[in-house]
C-alpha cells in the first residue's frame, strides 16, 4: 500500500488540531493537451493566461448571481470549519471550506470589488499568480463537492459551485485534471466513461443473461437498443464492468422481469455519469447529457429510469429539464426522470414483487447515503424521500438493518471520500484521508450490531469503497449496491 | 515515464501504462511487473493472454465478471472468483493485469 499514514478510528469522532500545509502536495495528473481540446478546451497555457482566468471568473459571477452571493456573503463564522471530510481527514486547515473558498474569494475581491482593488492587503485580496493557480488547481481537487458544509453554512454558500466554477476557469486556460477530462472525451467518442463500446456491452449483457439463467433456471433478459420498449434504462458504465456495481445490474433486470415491463439499455447512451457537473462545464453537461435525449427519442420509450449513481441522479432530478428537456414525449403518468430505487419503491407497495428477505440472512446492512442524492436531488414525492425510499427497498429485502449515527446520514451524510472527479490512484492518500468520517461512523455499527454489508447507490462511492475499506481493517467486500440485495431476495418465477 | 527492457526505451504514461499498445512483448510485462515486485507465473499469464486476447476483439478489457468466468473455466471453479484474481493482482486485477498486458487503464467509476 501507498507512502501514508491511514487515519486512526476512534471511540468517538474527534475534531483534530490543525496541520497547516500536509496535503499541499496532494494534487491529480494534468490533462494532456489533446484531452484538453477534446473537450473544447485550449490546449496550451495562454500567454497573458492570468489575465484570462481573471476575465473568465468575471464572466462567470456575471452569468450565476449565486455564485456572486457565495463569494460575497461569507462573514467567517467558522461552522464550516470541522464539516468537512477531507478536514477531518487530513488536518489540513486549506481543506476547511471557508478555506477553500477563500481560494477563489481572494481573486473575486481584488479584481471585481471596490475594497479589493483599492485596498487588497486590508481585505485577503490576492493577484492571479502562478502560486495562487498552482494552490488552486491542488485544492479545488481536494474536495469532492458533496455539499455537506452548505448544509452548515447558515448563509447557504456552496463551496461545490465555488470549486466547479475555479475548475472551470483553470480548464478554460488549459489547466485541465487528466482523470475527468479523459472520461469526458470517451463519453464523446465511444458512448461511456469507460470506454465500452457497443459489441463489448453486448458480449457482457448476453453473459450476464446466462449467468442468471445457471444461476436461477430463470430467462432474464438484459435488452440492449431494443426499439419501443416501455422504459429506457441510463446507468453508469460501472455497472457494466465493476464489482459490486454489476450485482446491481442484475437487480434491476430481474425487477424488470417479475414486474413484467419491457425495458432496455442504449448503446448511444450508455452512460448516466456525467462528468462536466464536476469540472463545472455547462457546454459539456449539455452535450453528455443530450445523448440521453437522443436516445429516448430513437427508441421510442415512454419512461427514463436512472441506475445508481450518484451524481446522475442530481444531474438528471435537477438538470434534465431545462438542459435537454421538455420530455412531452413520454408518458407524464410517471416522474420524469424515475430513480431505479423509485422504480423498486413503487413495485414494492403495489405488491408487484415477491420479495424473500430471509434470502439475505447472512447479512447485516446498514446504508451509506451518497451525497449527491442526500443533498441535491429528491426522490418521490414526500420530503426526505431520498432517504426513505432506498431504506424501504433495503427493509423489503433483508431482515436485519441498522443506520449509522444521525451526524453522519441523510442530509448530514459524510461523502466517501472519492467523490466529485476524485476516484482517480494519483490521488489515494486524499482518498483514503477523506474517507475517515465514514469509516468512523461505520466502526460502531459494525461494532454494535455486527454490520457486515455497506449498502450504496453510487458507483463512485461503490468503487471508492471497495478501495478504501481495507485501509481501514474491512473486508473490500463489504460494500454492496442496493438491488444488490433486490436480486438476492427476489423469487423469480412466483410473480411472473 | 520510458520503460527500458533489452536495451529499448518504451514510452508510458505517468501511471506506468503503456502508450503504444503495438509495442507490448513480454519480456515488457515482466519488467513491468518486477517494478511492482510481481513475479508472474503461469497463472498470471494466463489472464494476461485472456485480457490481450479479448482487447483485440472487444477493444476493451473484460468486465471483472467475465475474466472471472473465463479463468474459472481454463483453470478450475476454485479460480474462477475475484479472490483468486486480487491474490494474483493485489492492487486490482482490472488495473494491475492491464497494466502488464499492455493495455489501457480502463477508466471511470472503476
Amino acid at each position: 500500500m501507498a507512502n501514508f499514514e491511514t487515519p486512526a478510528l476512534r471511540e468517538y469522532p474527534v475534531i483534530p488540531l490543525v496541520h497547516a500545509g500536509t496535503m499541499a502536495h496532494s494534487k491529480p495528473f494534468v490533462a494532456k493537451p489533446d484531452l484538453q481540446k477534446a473537450l473544447g478546451f485550449p490546449g496550451e497555457l495562454p500567454e497573458n493566461w492570468e489575465k484570462q482566468a481573471v476575465k473568465k471568473l468575471g464572466e462567470l459571477v456575471d452569468e450565476s448571481r449565486a455564485l456572486r452571493v457565495f463569494l460575497d456573503s461569507c462573514v467567517k463564522c467558522g461552522a464550516c470549519t470541522d464539516k468537512c471530510h477531507y478536514y477531518l481527514g487530513t488536518s489540513d486547515p486549506k481543506n476547511m471550506p471557508v478555506a477553500r473558498q477563500d481560494l477563489l474569494r481572494s481573486v473575486y475581491r481584488r479584481y471585481y470589488t471596490l475594497s479589493g482593488r483599492l485596498f487588497p492587503k486590508l481585505v485577503g485580496a490576492r493577484d492571479m499568480t502562478k502560486e495562487v493557480l498552482d494552490e488552486w488547481y491542488s485544492y479545488f481537487h481536494q474536495c469532492s463537492q458533496c455539499r455537506r458544509c452548505s448544509v452548515f453554512c447558515p448563509y447557504g454558500i456552496d463551496t461545490a459551485e465555488i470549486s466547479m466554477a475555479a475548475r472551470e476557469i483553470m480548464d478554460s486556460i488549459s489547466v485541465g485534471q487528466k482523470y475527468c477530462n479523459e472520461i469526458i472525451g470517451k463519453v464523446f467518442s465511444i458512448g461511456n466513461n469507460l470506454g465500452l463500446p457497443e459489441p463489448a456491452l453486448r458480449n457482457t449483457l448476453d453473459g450476464l443473461e446466462e449467468d442468471v439463467k445457471d444461476e436461477t433456471g430463470v430467462d432474464v433478459k438484459f435488452p440492449l437498443d431494443e426499439k419501443g420498449a416501455e422504459v429506457l434504462v441510463i446507468t453508469p458504465s460501472a455497472d457494466f464492468f465493476a464489482e459490486p456495481h454489476i450485482d446491481g445490474l442484475i437487480g434491476y433486470a430481474k425487477v424488470f422481469h417479475q414486474a413484467g415491463i419491457r425495458w432496455t439499455l442504449s448503446s448511444h447512451a450508455s452512460e448516466a455519469a456525467n462528468f462536466s457537473m464536476f469540472i463545472g462545464s455547462h457546454e459539456n453537461l449539455h452535450k453528455v447529457a443530450f445523448r440521453i435525449r437522443e436516445a429516448a427519442l430513437d427508441l421510442g420509450v415512454k419512461r427514463i429510469v436512472v441506475g445508481e449513481c450518484g451524481h446522475a441522479w442530481r444531474v438528471a432530478y435537477s438538470f434534465w429539464n431545462t438542459l435537454i428537456g421538455p420530455f412531452d414525449f413520454l408518458d407524464p403518468r410517471y416522474p420524469v426522470p424515475q430513480h431505479i430505487c423509485e422504480f423498486t419503491y413503487d413495485l414494492i407497495q403495489r405488491g408487484a414483487l415477491n420479495l424473500d428477505k430471509s434470502a439475505n440472512d447472512d447479512k447485516v446492512v446498514t446504508y451509506h447515503d451518497s451525497c449527491n442524492v442526500a443533498r441535491a436531488s429528491r426522490m418521490g414525492t414526500m420530503p426526505g424521500g431520498q432517504f426513505i425510499i432506498p431504506r424501504a427497498v433495503i427493509r423489503a429485502s433483508v431482515n436485519k438493518f441498522h443506520d449509522m449515527e444521525p451526524g453522519s446520514i441523510h442530509e448530514s451524510t459524510f461523502c466517501c471520500g472519492g467523490g466529485g472527479g476524485l476516484l482517480t490512484d494519483d490521488l489515494m492518500e486524499l482518498r483514503v484521508k477523506g474517507a475517515q468520517p465514514r469509516m468512523q461512523a461505520l466502526k460502531h455499527v459494525v461494532e454494535d450490531h455486527g454490520v457486515n454489508y455497506l449498502a450504496a447507490i453510487c458507483a463512485i462511492c461503490k468503487t471508492q469503497f471497495a478501495k478504501v475499506l481495507p485501509y481501514y481493517q474491512f473486508p473490500m467486500d463489504m460494500i454492496g449496491s442496493v438491488h444488490g440485495l433486490v436480486s438476492k431476495a427476489i423469487q423469480l418465477g412466483t410473480k411472473e | 515515464m520510458p520503460i527500458v527492457v533489452n536495451g529499448q526505451s518504451y514510452e508510458t504514461d505517468e501511471e506506468g501504462y503503456l502508450t503504444n499498445r503495438t509495442d507490448w512483448n513480454e519480456d515488457l510485462a515482466k519488467e513491468m511487473a518486477k517494478v511492482d515486485n510481481c513475479n508472474l507465473t503461469e497463472n498470471h499469464w494466463e489472464v494476461i493472454n485472456f485480457l490481450r486476447e479479448y482487447y483485440e476483439e472487444y477493444q476493451i478489457a473484460p468486465a471483472v465478471r467475465v475474466l472471472t468466468k473465463a479463468i474459472g473455466k481454463k483453470l478450475g471453479p476454485d479460480k474462477g472468483n475475484s479472490k483468486y484474481l486480487y491474490e494474483l493482482f493485489p492492487y486490482g486485477p482490472a488495473k494491475q493485469a492491464c497494466k502488464y498486458a499492455g493495455l489501457p487503464k480502463p477508466t471511470g467509476c472503476v
